[in-house]
């Protein structure tokens, strides 16, 4: 099944493969009924609030907010010294890049932000692999903040029975440490194409098009994401699902827009992905039932105990690995019941691994890699030496201090 | 060459974002006004699979062609590419054919002009102080692997010769040298 969502015949959608996989499963007796329900019980509240903030993250994109972004990027890069446009335009790319993808997840990042930047780029005149890979590279790391930045997160956030708040007090540092990690080490990996600032350079004008115009911040939608991100601390602390917030700050944009006439409602039902949601309930099923059934006893022992330093680190780094072999979801799906017993620091360095590990390899796991090359009959092959050694320069990197930065975290605000 | 002056007759610029006026003004500048001059930029497909990457990180999710980001970036490149090799072509003023060339920009670039008589580059890489790290490493590629004349500018005025770091203060030790033990 884990080959199918990677090779997808015929472009086939992932759920075609994964349901039935399921219900073979619970009919062989491979999982018990009751217990497919009671994991089908907790993933569907996750898988709400991931539909949520895809339908969120589809409506900002509609109103405008990433052409504003990119707009924003372009002004706040140009200055009086040409030379320092492309350096400028990166630490715009990072601030934005991060912000997008702890608020409205990483497919907001590759899907709906990876395009605006390498526009804002050519706008500029500058080089955009430094900030396209930029993109890249924090739509993975810097999704370690809050539940809602990555489906991993969503899921832990589950076991791991923290608050909304907590959650995102725990993430804070570590967010910030992976953040700045990649930031120092794209600094120097791409020196290069950032030194070339053309002194002579003048705005193209010709480059105006009209989707290049300033269309201005949308300030409503942005008072919506604000007021939900808000809601889910609010709620969660009241014991309310911060799902039903998402929900409602979906529904206030799509009621908004609908009414407008600004998107269509297929189009809302297309942005939940209901193939996809399918998708992750199955594969949840599918994880439990080959982990009960002798995987979860296979990787036990490799897996420490407790939440000192030296067993953080180990966990991370196990999580990375297993990410990086398969991909995030199954791995996630795997150690997340392994871990939830050593307490909720555990389940975060799972994430500190599954979240940054990732960058090792282009297409989040070797297993996508494999049949992407297989795939490629024409053309060059992509140059994957330059990718994975940023990936080796900043993964390992964000992973020690990420975890050092949780230990001090748990330390000071108790896991 | 048969003629019996050194006249240029094919001179390549190899136009690359952020450095590509320099190249045009040296050629403009320095090659002689009847040359056959030949715009030349290469999109290198790696910033879009990159994207393509991302997307099929994506488990389970990057399944719609028309969603990947790797995909809107390709089409962008080729415009930003056009639109470039447009604005050289006005800036050189000039009769000119423009190439544009999809692959790795350092082999498309030695590639495409091995049989010109003369290609500009830019320098790109520190450009606060002379030395080695004035070239990016793919322009170092093309330098050290023309098969060409290549003509290679600075895009601004370059620095000073006093930025050349002092040669060491002790020359080395001879290489064989029966050492006496000290003291």
């Amino acid at each position: 099944m884990l080959a199918w969502a990677v090779i997808r015949p015929r472009g086939w959608p992932e759920a075609v493969a994964a349901a039935p996989a399921a219900v073979i499963l619970i009919a062989a007796g491979a999982i018990p009924a009751g217990a497919a329900g009671s994991e089908a019980r907790q993933l569907g509240p996750v898988i709400g609030f991931l539909a949520a903030i895809l339908v969120l993250a589809h409506l900002c994109d509609d109103d405008g907010l990433f052409r504003a972004c990119g707009a924003w990027m372009a002004r706040s890069s140009a200055g009086p010294s040409r030379r320092a446009v492309p350096r400028r335009l990166l630490v715009q790319v990072f601030v934005i890049a991060s912000v997008t993808t702890a608020v409205l997840s990483l497919d907001a990042t590759v899907v709906l932000l990876t395009p605006v930047v390498f526009a804002t780029a050519a706008r500029l005149e500058v080089r955009a692999r430094p900030h396209v890979y930029a993109c890249t590279h924090l739509a993975n790391s810097a999704s370690l903040l809050l539940p809602v930045s990555n489906l991993t997160n969503l899921l832990a956030f589950a076991a791991s029975g923290l608050a909304f708040g907590h959650f995102a007090a725990l993430m804070a540092v570590p967010w910030l440490a992976a953040i700045g990690v990649e930031y120092v080490v794209f600094g120097r990996f791409f020196a290069a194409d950032l030194n070339t600032g053309d002194l002579n350079a003048l705005p193209r004008r010709d480059r105006a098009r009209a989707d290049d115009e300033d269309t201005g911040l949308p300030v409503f939608t942005v008072i919506v994401v604000v007021l939900t991100l808000a809601g889910f601390a609010g709620a969660s602390a009241a014991g309310v699902n911060p799902a039903w917030v998402a929900f409602a700050g979906a529904v206030v944009l799509a009621v908004r827009a609908l009414v407008r006439r600004r998107v269509a409602p297929a189009s809302l039902v297309r942005a939940a992905d209901l193939p996809f949601l399918l998708f992750v309930l199955s594969l949840g099923i599918v994880v439990k039932a080959v982990t009960d059934n002798g995987l979860g006893r296979a990787l036990a022992p490799l897996l420490p105990g407790g939440t000192s330093l030296p067993a953080l680190l180990a966990t991370a780094a196990l999580a990375a690995a297993l990410a990086n072999v398969c991909n995030n979801l199954p791995a996630v799906l795997v150690l997340l019941p392994l871990a939830a017993p050593s307490g909720a620091g555990a389940v975060l360095a799972v994430l500190l691994g599954v979240n940054i590990g990732p960058n090792l390899t282009y297409t989040g796991s070797l297993a996508t890699l494999l049949w992407r090359r297989i795939l490629r009959h024409h053309g060059s092959s992509p140059d994957l030496g330059e990718f994975t050694r940023l990936g080796l320069l900043t993964v390992p990197a964000g992973l020690v201090i990420g975890v050092l930065a949780l230990w001090a975290g748990l330390h000071a605000l108790g896991g | 060459m048969t003629d019996s002056d050194t006249q240029l007759r094919s001179v390549y610029i190899w136009v690359c974002e952020g450095t590509w006026r320099a190249s045009v003004d040296a050629a403009l500048s320095l090659a002689p006004a009847d040359a056959r001059f030949t715009l030349l930029h290469v999109t290198s497909p790696d910033v879009p699979d990159a994207a393509h990457g991302a997307y099929a990180g994506l488990f389970g999710r990057g399944h719609r062609a028309a969603d990947d980001p790797g995909t809107r970036l390709e089409k962008m490149a080729a415009t930003s590419a056009s639109d470039l090799l447009k604005a050289a072509a006005a800036r050189l003023g000039r009769r000119c054919e423009r190439l544009e060339v999809q692959g790795r920009p350092e082999r498309a670039v030695v590639a495409a002009s091995a049989d010109a008589d003369l290609l500009v580059v830019a320098r790109d890489g520190d450009r606060t102080r002379l030395g080695p790290k004035s070239l990016g490493k793919i322009t170092r590629f093309v330098v050290d692997h023309a098969a060409c004349p290549v003509l290679l500018v600075w895009p601004e005025p370059a620095p000073d010769v006093a930025t050349i770091p002092p040669p060491p203060h002790h020359p080395p030790p001879p290489p064989h040298h029966p050492s006496p033990p000290d003291r």
